[in-house]
């Protein structure tokens, strides 16, 4: 992948969240951002690649830094907004 | 590199894994426009990650397992403990909280990469410098800058100890610094040829450093009221992160998600903005709560004095007994309170007594966005009976009684009436125009604005002094009494 192709997955994606955000009701803002945030802890995946491959001790110590705390992130972020959408959907049907 | 799946399928595979799970997030965000399928969606989103995870773990390989099994464990073990063990009420601090450790995984993965690449090849091209030095400063700040916002919301961290001249002076030298550090690693290789590359590694960390402290920096002048627009900001730069982080790498779904989430904290901050009538700039470089700007005691009584009439619980339960139509209005006071049960009880009873009962819900109102949406959820209030704003004002004339808990200046006048107050155009429930308006309050101090609330001196408003929960519970139980 060429950096234009990545920019050019960037600037679509931009679009595609954006119509489908502004569509979400203020009801389900907190969960949105909650569940939003564990997604942004897919920068797991960079981690994982960096902690187990990690060419000098250095970089695989910093590895497994971020997987800590992208893992926190991901496990965490689903946890809250699972709890919090199944408060809503017991009388909200 | 390579692991056992990599050994057995086609060389597109992963990146096929890669759509899957960009799709997975994109249905996921698509489902959690409505509250039936929101669970869903967010389980749809959950295994799109899982999906991704487990596939990367399998494809590439791995030098030190134990290593990486041990970072999951950890990570997954504090991640799940903090999400089970969470209070309601502490909810906006948590969000910001992790939202912080991915923004910190984000900027150390870039610093890894970088060390990564150059101890194997000797040499960084500038796009990898470039999306590196971006990555480093964007996750910096969100780490460091979401530590402290949850801090505040904690009462973990005070206010700003400079003043906000100084304050601004701290953040110019901090963002310069990061950013000439950004450059220098960007341009070094070609400025000074190959020799002189050993020495970026302490750049990258001075670059992370300085962005760090203007996290710091720029979080704590803010107040408590402003907080939902920074837990925004900070979730939409924790995706930025993960995106150009996904340029340093080349991998296509952290560009995908990382923008996704980019979007939606933008998103939410323009919403939060706008409800407050306020700009970014503004939030982060002045205005409310930092400039003083409040009036004084003798300001206040010129409103009050001789205007205010006190209302006792017994009163509103008349009031109630023949109102038709009611709305309540939650704000802070209600979360800080822990009041949403007790409000929850008084709607289940006004309704079973068919009584039209809705809340009126401002935007801005508690420190995330939707934050009264989620407290009422968890008291077990339908989402039906949550109105927003622009659904709520058209029927303040045809509503007898409005209850407003703990909230202030979302419901002040002067937003629309007078035009030097610092909160002059702020969108506001219009209470006013309801029959009766019943203000369930502990004193008559001013909100965050800093203003005197002439809400409070009108003929038709009466304050009903009290914590929220206390009175609330009150107010169930003489109602209950006089139903019965």
């Amino acid at each position: 992948m060429t950096f234009v192709e990545n920019l050019t997955l960037f600037v679509l994606s931009a679009f595609v969240g954006y119509e489908i955000i502004t569509k979400i009701p203020t009801n389900l803002h907190t969960p949105l951002m909650s569940g939003a945030n564990a997604i942004s802890g897919i920068t797991l995946l960079g981690s994982v690649v960096v902690a187990g491959s990690g060419s000098t001790t250095l970089a695989t110590a910093l590895g497994f830094v971020a997987v800590v705390m992208a893992t926190i992130n991901v496990i965490g972020g689903y946890l809250v907004s699972h709890f919090m959408l199944s408060q809503f959907s017991q009388r909200g049907r | 590199m390579a692991g056992i799946l990599a050994e057995l399928l086609p060389e597109q595979t992963l990146q096929i894994v890669y759509l899957i799970a960009g799709i997975l997030f994109i249905q996921g965000l698509r489902d959690m426009t409505h509250p039936r399928t929101a669970t869903r969606g967010n389980l749809i989103s959950s295994g799109g990650m899982f999906l991704a995870v487990v596939v990367t773990v399998l494809w590439f390989e791995i030098l030190s397992p134990v290593i990486l099994a041990a970072g999951l464990l950890v990570g997954g073990a504090i991640g799940g403990y903090l999400a089970i063990t969470v209070e309601t009420t502490e909810m906006p601090q948590l969000v910001g909280l992790f939202n912080g450790f991915g923004g910190g995984a984000s900027a150390v993965v870039a610093g890894a990469e970088l060390i990564d690449v150059f101890s194997a090849s000797g040499s960084l091209s500038l796009e990898l410098t470039t999306s590196a030095a971006v990555a480093g400063i964007i996750g910096s700040v969100t780490f460091s800058g979401s530590f402290v916002a949850a801090g505040k919301l904690h009462g973990l961290v005070g206010d700003s100890p400079v003043s906000p001249n100084v304050g601004h002076v701290i953040k110019a030298v901090f963002l310069a610094i990061s950013l000439l550090a950004g450059l220098y690693l960007v341009a070094q290789p070609g400025l000074f040829g190959e020799s002189l590359q050993t020495d970026w590694i302490p750049v990258y960390w001075l670059l992370v450093g300085a962005a760090l402290l203007l996290g710091v920096a720029l979080v704590l002048p803010i107040g408590g009221a402003d907080m939902p627009v920074v837990i925004a900001l900070l979730n939409s730069y924790s995706g930025l992160a993960a995106a150009t982080t996904g340029f340093v790498l080349d991998n296509t779904v952290l560009i995908i998600a990382g923008t996704l989430v980019g979007a939606s904290g933008m998103i939410l901050t323009v919403i939060m903005t706008e409800s407050m009538n306020r700009s970014l700039a503004n939030v982060f470089f002045g205005g409310l709560g930092t400039g003083g700007g409040g009036e004084s005691d003798e300001e206040m009584d010129a409103i009050y004095e001789g205007n205010i009439s006190e209302t006792s619980a017994e009163e509103v339960v008349m009031l109630l007994e023949t109102a038709n139509r009611v709305v309540i209005v939650p704000g802070y006071g209600m979360a800080v309170a822990q009041a949403q049960h007790a409000v929850a009880e008084l709607v289940e009873l006004l309704d079973e007594n068919d009584v039209d009962v809705e809340f009126g819900i401002h935007p801005v109102a508690g420190r995330m966005p939707g934050h009264m949406n989620a407290l009422l959820a968890e008291a077990d209030v339908p989402y039906e009976k949550m109105r927003e704003l622009e659904e709520v004002n058209p029927t303040f004339s045809q509503t007898d009684l409005v209850i407003v808990s703990g909230a202030n200046d979302v419901v002040n006048p002067r937003a629309n009436e007078d035009d030097s107050s610092p909160i002059a155009g702020m969108p506001i429930l219009n209470v006013t125009e309801a029959r009766h308006v019943v203000v369930n309050k502990r004193s008559l101090s001013p909100g965050f604005s800093g203003i005197a609330n002439p809400l409070f001196a009108r003929d038709n408003t009466s304050m009903l002094f009290g914590d929220a929960k206390e009175s609330m519970q009150e107010l169930v139980n003489e109602y209950k009494e006089a139903t019965s």
